[in-house]
């Protein structure tokens, strides 16, 4: 049944370390607007707040036209910054990372933004008194009470990141060997005469990698609930 | 410890104005729910921020408003027991209570770990997890964390009124032991007129955000006599001496005192006698079925509400009995006056 040739198998490959690279390159940025929205009362928090969430609302497909028109070679961001310093990033694999980082980025915030607002607020408060500055804090209590809701939202985000499609196809193509995906090398598949059989493999690939995942994070969830 | 405090702050619908100076080692912050006791000692120790105002302790400058001084919460060295444990989950009994320890200047580290496990007893406990210890014993831990980290002030918020009746009095004198052991000074809040009494040697009043008066808990007891249902009670140290038939009997002054206790107990006790059980004769009275009768002088009258608080001193001794003006009249009692008093051994109880 699995009649997969070369670059399907580069295809679960590149799935797998696409949303690998996406969460393991959002985690310290995740964590760190989860700690401003629920920590610091800062200025125009409900402005980040929208701006955090809105990938998860937004088409893919607009996140990755706004990223092409970021990263783009006439692009001012790619002119002064990126191609000074010899990065390209359209069409290559790195895009893909971007590209699932920034469309996965909501659900890790909002996952370790749940978990950091359980946390009793007079255990701070007693590591205050006890003479722990704010980092200290950040470092000794916050941190490790949350450390379970971070591994959530890694794994909920690097499920998503495996399923990404709209915006991966905008910045990164749908080239074989190089950006091809499970989800785009099914999307050639499909609309490609013959390639129904190896549609339904890949399908059933990605089922058993998201089952596995999802397996994997409600048994998390379940041993932070008993917990409580 | 000196402690000087003028602030002003303004929550929601409640507003705290507070101007006082306070100088003691063993000071009680007393008054009823929501009337800003938290406020004030989130305020003293840097959690919360003043509108306006200054905060001194021992002369040295903690918070200013018009001198921008504001030392944050991790530098003041005031430390606090909460009414729950809140002992941080993820450490152990050891880590929970060297994590202030461990902040604190190695010069300033007075007590250390082995000195502390003695008085509170919790040496078996140390490398267990925090999530299995049973209400008391957490609750020792917590008092243990806030005292090794070497504090110059001790805040103590309500640290007994999670607990239950029986271990409430367990706790009291692990409390007592580990201040006066390591001579911290501290600061007790409650809204409970025993723990006052037995914690605290000044009290100041508060009511709804501002201090009404400092004043000695036995004074504030006194005082409460009139205005509360509740009946003033007595609270008496006492040493067993030797046991007769279902009875302890205790020194009490020169005299003796027989309690109803079936257990048979040694070590110095804490009883509450209510002022209202003990009876009092002009005359010693032949016979009668209650166990203690003491012959007192009447030191001091006081009206409380209505009914009038007497003083009796019996020895070395002090009880006080409220009796109505009537009886006052009938007995004929004054100031100086010699009265029986009969207590029955069932009135007393058992606090510890």
């Amino acid at each position: 049944m699995f009649a997969f040739n070369h670059s399907d198998y580069q295809a679960i490959l590149l799935s797998l370390k696409v949303a690998t690279f996406a969460t393991l390159l959002s985690l310290p940025f995740g964590f760190a607007v989860a700690y401003i929205m629920t920590y610091k009362k800062i200025r125009g928090r409900i402005a980040l707040d929208v701006v955090v969430n809105l990938p998860l609302t937004l088409p893919p497909v607009v996140v990755g036209y706004l990223l092409l028109l970021l990263l783009g070679q006439n692009s001012f961001f790619s002119q002064w910054v990126l191609q000074p310093l010899g990065i390209k990033l359209i069409f290559t694999w790195k895009a893909a990372v971007l590209a699932t980082a920034v469309v996965g980025f909501p659900l890790m915030v909002r996952s370790i933004r749940t978990g950091m607002e359980a946390i009793d607020e007079k255990l701070i408060q007693a590591s205050r008194i006890l003479g722990a500055g704010p980092l200290d804090t950040l470092a000794t209590i916050i941190l490790p009470l949350s450390l379970r809701s971070i591994l959530a939202g890694s794994i909920l985000m690097f499920a998503r990141g495996l399923g990404e499609f709209g915006a991966t196809i905008i910045v990164a193509g749908n080239i074989p060997g190089i950006t091809q995906t499970i989800p785009l090398a099914i999307y050639e598949y499909v609309s490609s005469p013959r390639g129904d059989m190896i549609a339904m493999s890949l399908c059933f690939v990605s089922i058993t990698i998201s089952v596995v995942v999802l397996v994997f994070h409600e048994w998390l969830s379940r041993r932070v609930s008993r917990r409580d | 410890m000196k402690l000087q405090f003028t602030v002003q702050k303004q929550l929601d619908k409640f507003s705290l104005d507070m101007d006082f100076m306070v100088e003691g080692n063993r000071i009680g912050i007393f008054g009823p729910s929501g009337c800003g006791k938290t406020t004030l000692v989130g305020l003293i120790a840097g959690l919360q921020c003043p509108d306006q105002g200054r905060i001194l302790l021992n002369g040295k400058c903690l918070f200013h408003s018009k001198e921008k001084v504001n030392i944050p919460a991790q530098h003041r060295r005031i430390s606090m027991v909460f009414q729950h444990p809140h002992l941080f989950p993820h450490l152990s009994v050891r880590g929970n209570l060297l994590y202030g320890y461990k902040r604190c200047a190695p010069n300033q580290r007075q007590i250390t770990l082995n000195n502390l496990v003695d008085v509170l007893q919790i040496g078996h406990l140390l490398d267990r997890g925090v999530n299995n210890l049973s209400g008391g014993e957490k609750q020792r831990v917590a008092i243990g964390r806030a005292v090794l980290a070497n504090p110059q002030l001790l805040i103590m918020d309500e640290p007994l009124s999670a607990l239950d009746e029986g271990l409430k009095f367990q706790i009291i004198p692990f409390l007592k032991k580990s201040c006066e052991t390591f001579a911290i000074p501290y600061l007790f809040i409650s809204h409970s007129l025993t723990e006052m009494r037995i914690m605290t040697e000044q009290v100041m009043n508060t009511v709804n955000g501002r201090i009404t008066g400092i004043l000695t808990a036995e004074e504030l007891a006194r005082n409460l006599m009139g205005k509360s249902p509740a009946p003033y009670l007595n609270l008496l140290r006492l040493k067993s001496s030797h046991r007769i038939v279902g009875m302890n009997a205790y020194r009490f002054g020169s005299s003796e005192l027989l309690i109803s206790d079936p257990g048979n107990t040694q070590e110095e006790s804490l009883y509450e006698l209510s002022s209202t059980d003990i009876i009092l004769f002009k005359r010693h009275p032949e016979a009668i079925s209650a166990r203690n009768l003491l012959q007192c002088r009447v030191s001091e009258m006081f009206s409380a509400g209505g009914r009038i608080g007497i003083e009796l001193t019996c020895g070395s001794e002090k009880l006080v009995a409220i009796i109505v003006q009537e009886a006052v009249r009938d007995l004929d009692i004054k100031i100086g006056a010699e009265v029986f008093a009969a207590i029955k051994a069932t009135a007393f109880r058992k606090l510890s």
